[in-house]
């Protein structure tokens, strides 16, 4: 029996709203398949569940405002295995039962809440009046989303939300990660070159754009320093295997999200415009899933479409590391001793100095420079 | 002359000598007799200036043996008169618990309904006087046992003068406890102060958060109590039982019905105690009004000390009544 719960997502939410489910009890569902939409300040998600199986319970409903991340939202029990209630009471032991006080069971017969809902703020967890007056720690007693569309935020308390959820990552980072900042400047001339003429043989919608060829540079360089690739959790460097990198993108209201193009290291480039154009275009319609906002294990921020020359960044916690990219501008540009003009593009590195020392960042930006003088071989 | 609702300062020792005078000069029938009551002028120094005042027949000095005098007593009320028996301490009053428990509680039951026995007993109760074991102890919640008698437990000024009145009037035995420890409180009384019920329990002070049920020498510590937790923002409803027996649940239950919390604070011991009695009614008739276990908060199960601050540690504290409601509140 696996619990189905408030995912976190991002790294200051506390809690969430749970808007819809996409399943009911007793539905078959597989990894990976979305199950539930969740609304956070940084808008809605769609929340997938990560094992086979059948919904054995649902145990929030919908509407229930600010249900804290770990609450139990729905069991999720093995295909084949016994229906809910001898397995909890094998889980629990003949005659243990919730913890509540009287006045909480009395109200929540009352209001017809299954206690087993409630999360319990006593001594031992115990659930008391106030638990059940304000389920699950959240704000208002139930509200039940029975019209839907009637809580949309406007677009202001959406920005304001925005906001919020960014300042506390943000804040977080500025006051937890010791950054340090490396730049280099990188010839594009080739990459350039060589994407110019491969998109010259390439139909109208399979081009690539340039961000595609940064996106694959990246992963490259990441293989050479899997350093950069990971989290800083539990006071170490957790390194990921995958290489799911967090693309920034700026909504257009107003704020940014930042979603991984999953195990980016692995696709083609052709795999990865498909999926950036999918990501880019789910994220501004407010359809991305919770994986894609939890999973990303660095981010690249490209500010170049504004005429940015450099972009010193800020990361977004637990990661270690982000990259920018500023714009491709014609420069002058010193090799063998000749002054020429080529497209030159300032990658710079913003780094977790607990997770990795300069000396990482520095080998990142040189394998990413060589990643770049090479596209043929992205 | 003092005029209506004017506020005159005075003790608790001095209401209750008030109240035995206004009783004294109201009904001839009643007279006043203990150990030292007389010419020493009470060991509490209660009565002082009332053999003077009444003589020798209506303040009588009393050899020393409980169960003579509240025996001599009872036969007093037996013939007609308004006795008010003073037993030094609440301790001494065990010698005469055969008298209270097997004559006077029982006597209108086994006549049939014939003989009520209109016997008031005054005593001094509770410890902080550094009076050690054998004059400290709280046996009220003892005598709140007994079918047949009222137990009564005035802590403020306004009822240590008017519940002495209001229990001469009732045809049964009535003990009042007066806490020791109180005699010397100075306060406030209007001047026409009198006669005040004492079926009913008060609220002292209204509160929301949790319901603190207290009497006697735990009133003013509860109180103080409520106050430091107000500061915090928890609103404590402070009750005043006042009457031992018979016990106004209604009061109490109502008051848990709004707060959903009960601390009870009892200078008695805890096992077998008043404080168990509240706790189980509570039990029995606002389960489902309950949000938190009720707490007790109880004297030490020890003798009472003789050493101040072991006496101190002893008894019911403030700090442990404000450290449980937090507890209970914050879960």
């Amino acid at each position: 029996m696996g619990d189905f719960t408030m995912p976190s997502l991002g790294a200051d939410m506390k809690a969430g709203i749970l808007v819809a489910w996409r399943v009911k009890a007793g539905d078959r569902v597989r990894h990976g398949d979305i199950i539930a939409e969740v609304e956070t300040d940084k808008g809605l998600f769609e929340v997938e569940v990560f094992e086979d199986g059948v919904v054995d319970s649902i145990r929030m409903q919908p509407g229930w405002d600010k249900i804290p991340v770990g609450t139990v939202l729905a069991t999720i029990r093995a295909e084949g295995a016994k229906a809910e209630i001898p397995a909890v009471a094998a889980e629990k032991g003949a005659g243990e039962r919730v913890k509540a006080s009287p006045a909480a069971r009395k109200r929540a017969a009352e209001l017809g809440i299954d206690l087993a809902t409630v999360q319990g703020s006593g001594p031992q967890g115990a659930i008391g009046l106030a638990d059940v007056e304000r389920p699950a720690g959240g704000e208002k007693p139930a509200e039940k989303a029975t019209a839907g569309a009637e809580k949309k935020k406007t677009p202001a308390e959406f920005q304001a939300g925005m906001r919020r959820a960014i300042a506390a990552a943000m804040s977080r980072s500025n006051r937890e990660i010791p950054h340090y900042y490396l730049e280099t400047d990188i010839d594009m001339s080739r990459a350039l070159a060589w994407l110019q003429e491969e998109n010259g043989r390439r139909p109208i919608r399979e081009r690539l754009l340039p961000a595609v060829l940064l996106i694959k540079a990246v992963a490259k360089a990441l293989e050479e320093v899997p350093e950069l690739n990971g989290h800083w959790t539990q006071e170490r460097l957790q390194l990921k295997k995958k290489m799911h990198i967090g693309f920034a993108v700026a909504l257009r209201g107003g704020g940014l999200i930042t979603p991984a193009l999953h195990d980016a290291g692995r696709k083609s480039l052709d795999q990865l415009m498909a999926a950036l154009s999918d990501l880019i275009g789910r994220t501004r319609a407010g359809r991305l899933r919770a994986s894609e906002i939890t999973d990303a294990t660095i981010t690249l921020t490209s500010l170049g479409d504004l005429g940015v020359r450099t972009v010193y960044g800020v990361i977004y916690p637990p990661q270690v590391a982000l990259v920018g990219f500023g714009r491709i501008a014609d420069r002058p540009w010193a090799e063998k001793g000749l002054l020429g003009v080529r497209p030159v593009l300032t990658a710079t590195l913003a780094a977790d100095h607990r997770a990795t020392d300069g000396h990482h960042g520095a080998r990142f930006l040189e394998a990413l420079d060589r990643a770049l003088e090479e596209p043929e071989k992205l | 002359m003092t005029q209506k609702g004017q506020m005159v300062k005075t003790t608790y020792r001095e209401a209750v000598r008030e109240a035995i005078r206004e009783a004294m000069r109201r009904d001839e029938r009643v007279f006043l007799m203990g150990e030292d009551v007389g010419r020493y002028g009470g060991c509490f120094a209660v009565s002082k200036g009332l053999l003077e005042e009444f003589g020798p027949e209506r303040i009588r000095d009393t050899p020393l043996s409980e169960s003579a005098f509240v025996g001599a007593g009872i036969g007093a009320a037996l013939g007609g008169m308004r006795p008010i028996v003073e037993i030094m301490t609440v301790n001494f009053s065990l010698l005469a618990l055969d008298q209270i428990l097997n004559n006077a509680a029982t006597y209108l039951h086994m006549s049939g309904g014939l003989f009520n026995v209109p016997l008031l007993i005054r005593t001094a109760t509770g410890g902080g006087k550094q009076l050690a074991a054998q004059h400290s102890h709280s046996l009220e919640g003892w005598y709140a046992h007994i079918p047949g008698i009222k137990v009564l437990s005035p802590a403020t000024l306004e009822d240590a003068r008017g519940m002495l009145w209001s229990a001469l009037q009732d045809p049964d035995p009535v003990l009042i406890f007066e806490p020791s420890v109180f005699y010397p409180m100075e306060g406030e009384l209007a001047a026409d102060a009198g006669p005040v019920e004492i079926e009913k329990a008060r609220v002292r002070r209204n509160g929301t958060d949790v319901s603190l049920i207290t009497y006697g020498s735990s009133l003013f510590k509860t109180l103080d109590a409520a106050r430091i937790l107000a500061e915090e923002g928890i609103e404590a409803e402070v009750i005043d039982l006042r009457t031992l027996r018979p016990l106004d649940d209604a009061t109490f239950l109502a008051s848990v019905a709004r707060t959903h919390r009960a601390v009870i604070v009892d200078e008695g011991w805890r096992s077998g105690s008043i404080s168990a009695e509240i706790s189980a009614r509570i039990t029995e008739q606002a389960f489902y009004e309950l949000d938190a276990p009720v707490e007790r908060i109880c004297s030490t199960e020890v003798p009472m000390p003789y050493a101040k601050h072991m006496e101190e540690a002893a008894l019911p504290k403030t700090e442990t009544v404000v450290e449980t409601v937090r507890r209970m509140t914050h879960g």
